[in-house]
């Protein structure tokens, strides 16, 4: 059968099930589009208002689904703009497939229009890349796009394909079952059954065990087994930011989060556990603080998919590569049914004394608080999208997430603008779910021109501003580590209701807590997009905090308690 | 410490871009990297020398082995192995001294590959050691030129070098 490129891929991404892809068209990618334009019945094409957008829409997409997400650019500016989507989905492990245009390839290294050395520019920042010379190397290289973005280590991958290939016919007549040398991810799922006796004998020789999760449990949908790992061996669970979601937060086991922003008593207890279960994390600095004093007593059992993980940030004594539910599984079966309810009460007793999750009382809006609210206005069953820095933490801190896989983030690279096209991806791949894109005003400001894609397709999500009128995270290092000498925090907004209104939509202020209360519950019942202004104080803080360069040991409870310690 | 890894990788454009990018980003200190053809069609062979200690050692290995294109990664430094480099090197040889010259490559078992007037060009073949104590000797003469391979390496006996090992840390004990 005569097929052409574009075809080709098309094709493939039927095969795999896709059927809403994120992209922006230009020169380079026009015969993919013209191809596209035959498979609309199949494949949803969302043409978002930046490129950056489709691919944080594709990662939020990828996460909240389990299933790859895809996003299409031409070349030159279509690919750097993508740049920032894609690194930050190849930090956080996030399965995308790339479609980029390039240069037809007899003006390949000309310096043409709209040429950028796009695998070049992207190298660093993919699990793979590849530039396609020829379309009979099509159907093996998306096959093998999809299979190495979405195993082992899941991560992104560019296809970039020059514009007359897209248009090269050729014989086509199925995929390839992928066949690469150097790399075989089935071999490491199962984990080493000495290893994992090895792990268990640790376990029963624990007194302060710490079961640390991270992302690997979403991705590898070791709920079940955390859970009952959790209890049958009476380990609290505490979580990184990507954990969050992944343990029910009511359960009590969950100490909630650890590390720069953790609960108080969660970073005690990692701090002086003598064991740490870490599944399938990996010691991010704003996990350890600093790491020469990091979990100083304790044992560390590490088990990650990547090899390159174990051992990289701490020493470990039992390093497992594999997939985490299989090994969890394997773990439960080793190990006797324990009780460390000493260990549980020393730190729910110091979760009574230092209550890092309570709000005070305020005649102002303090931004915990509204976010609380969105926890009850949606009974807790929201999906919560959020961007970076303080709404950020405020968001993994008080809503209380006890529903998998409801809590997507933009963490290891911690890109501002990230949260607003991901929930438009979050929202396509959970069409039944609210979801709730939680925002500052300044990453708001980073990506709000797809407030033009939810109006043009009614995609229902709710865009909470927690809106400071500042840079707040900016502020808030500025005032504990500069001096308060601010610059660049303060922010000039436009009138964001108004804005709204300028793309068609509904929008919500709120300046008191009353009309917090009001305008949460009037967003909640509108079906469709809702952007809300919440208006919040200033300059609160974002605490619990440990410093940059502290230690878990170190962390700082709030300014009353740094105040009352130094009168 | 000095490292010496063996990877087989897959020829295709752009393979050495991705290693060399790795070591950048990472900052890995490289002390050389020679790369050609196996005994395998399609799969190239590089012998790389890292100046890491053991912990970051594992970790070059480790990310190595993580690039799709690369087949295996073996750190013989542990293993019985041979190692050899080869340089060119351009000796100047005025007719006086031409003799003395050719006496000490001699020692080294150095090949004269030229003579011009004026100069010699020298082809040394050894193991880093050797290659250096060479350049030593002959820095006094004036080393016009000199072009180093560096290294490659192969473990003695046994077939192939087996698949990047990743157990560093072992059970508990």
């Amino acid at each position: 059968m005569k097929r052409t490129g574009a075809e080709i891929i098309l094709d493939s991404l039927v095969a795999h099930g896709v059927h809403t892809v994120f992209g922006y068209p230009g020169g380079a990618c026009l015969p993919l589009y013209d191809a596209l334009y035959h498979y609309q019945d199949r494949i949803n094409h969302i043409l978002v208002r930046h490129e950056q957008g489709a691919a944080f829409a594709a990662d939020g997409y990828a996460r909240a689904s389990g299933d790859v997400g895809v996003c299409i650019a031409t070349s030159g500016p279509g690919v750097t703009n993508l740049v920032t989507g894609i690194a930050g989905a190849h930090m956080d492990s996030v399965p995308i497939v790339a479609l980029t245009g390039q240069v037809p390839r007899n003006l390949l290294g000309t310096d043409g229009f709209q040429e950028t050395d796009a695998t070049g520019v992207m190298l660093p920042v993919t699990k793979h890349n590849w530039l396609v010379m020829n379309a009979e190397e099509l159907p093996r290289v998306m096959e093998e796009a999809f299979y190495i973005a979405n195993t082992g280590r899941k991560g992104p991958v560019q296809v970039d394909v020059p514009k007359d290939v897209y248009l090269e016919e050729v014989e086509f007549n199925d995929f390839p079952p992928p066949n690469i040398p150097g790399y075989n991810p089935d071999e490491g799922m199962q984990p080493d059954p000495t290893l994992v006796r090895a792990a268990a004998e640790v376990i029963h020789r624990s007194e302060k065990p710490i079961i640390l999760a991270g992302h690997g449990i979403h991705y590898s949908h070791a709920y079940d087994e955390l859970l009952e790992f959790a209890e049958k061996a009476n380990i609290p669970v505490i979580t990184t930011l990507h954990g969050v979601s992944s343990f029910p937060e009511s359960h009590e086991l969950s100490f909630g989060m650890v590390g720069m922003h953790g609960n108080l008593y969660a970073n005690w207890a990692v701090d002086r556990a003598d064991l740490l279960i870490s599944l399938g994390m990996r010691f991010d600095d704003r996990v350890t603080g600093r790491l020469e004093d990091f979990a100083t007593e304790a044992r560390i059992i590490h088990v990650d998919i990547d090899p390159a993980e174990i051992g990289k940030n701490v020493t470990t004594d039992v390093g497992i590569v594999a997939d985490l539910k299989p090994t969890i599984r394997a773990l439960i079966d080793e190990i006797d049914k324990l009780d460390h309810s000493p260990w549980v009460k020393q730190i729910c007793q110091w979760r009574e004394e230092h209550p890092s999750l309570a709000i005070r009382e305020t005649e102002i809006v303090l931004p915990q608080w509204v976010i609380r609210q969105i926890y009850h206005i949606t009974n807790g069953e929201a999906v919560v999208v959020t961007d970076v820095g303080q709404a950020q933490m405020w968001a993994a801190q008080h809503f209380w997430y006890d529903r998998r896989n409801t809590f997507f983030s933009s963490g290891g690279l911690g890109a501002m603008g990230y949260a607003f096209p991901a929930s438009i991806g979050v929202k396509y791949a959970r069409p039944n779910e609210q979801v709730w894109c939680i925002i500052g005003d300044g990453g708001f400001q980073m990506t709000l021109q797809d407030l033009a894609v939810v109006k043009e397709h009614n995609v229902d999500v709710k865009i909470a501003i927690i809106n400071n009128n500042h840079l707040g995270m900016i502020r808030q290092w500025q005032t504990l580590f500069y001096d308060s000498r601010f610059i660049s925090a303060k922010l000039e907004n436009p009138d964001f209701v108004k804005l709204a209104e300028a793309y068609g939509l509904a929008g919500l202020r709120a300046t008191s807590k009353e009309e917090t209360l009001k305008v949460l519950k009037e967003a909640a019942e509108i079906p469709g997009p809702v952007v809300l202004d919440l208006v919040v104080d200033e300059v609160e803080k974002v605490y619990p905090m440990v410093p940059a360069g502290s230690s878990l040991a170190e962390t700082i409870e709030g300014d009353e308690v740094e105040e009352a310690r130094y009168a | 410490m000095r490292h010496v890894l063996i990877a087989e990788v897959e020829d295709h454009p752009g393979v050495l871009n991705r290693i060399a990018s790795l070591f950048r980003k990472r900052a890995y200190n490289i002390e050389s990297l020679a790369v050609g053809h196996s005994h395998r069609p399609g799969i190239s062979r590089m012998t790389i020398v890292v100046e890491e200690d053991h912990k970051e050692a594992i970790q070059v290995a480790k990310q190595l082995d993580k690039l799709i294109e690369v087949v295996s990664v073996n750190d013989v430094t542990e293993q019985r192995h041979v190692s050899r480099e080869m340089a060119l090197a351009k000796v100047a040889a005025p007719e006086m001294k031409r003799t003395e010259i050719l006496q000490l490559a001699n020692v080294y078992r150095a090949q004269v590959v030229d003579v011009s007037p004026g100069s010699i060009i020298l082809e040394i073949t050894g193991d880093e050691d050797k290659i250096d104590s060479f350049v030593e000797i002959f820095r006094p003469y004036g080393i016009l030129e000199l072009s180093r391979t560096g290294e490659v390496a192969m473990v003695r006996g046994r077939a192939m070098p087996t698949p990047a090992m990743v157990a560093d840390e072992g059970p508990a004990a």
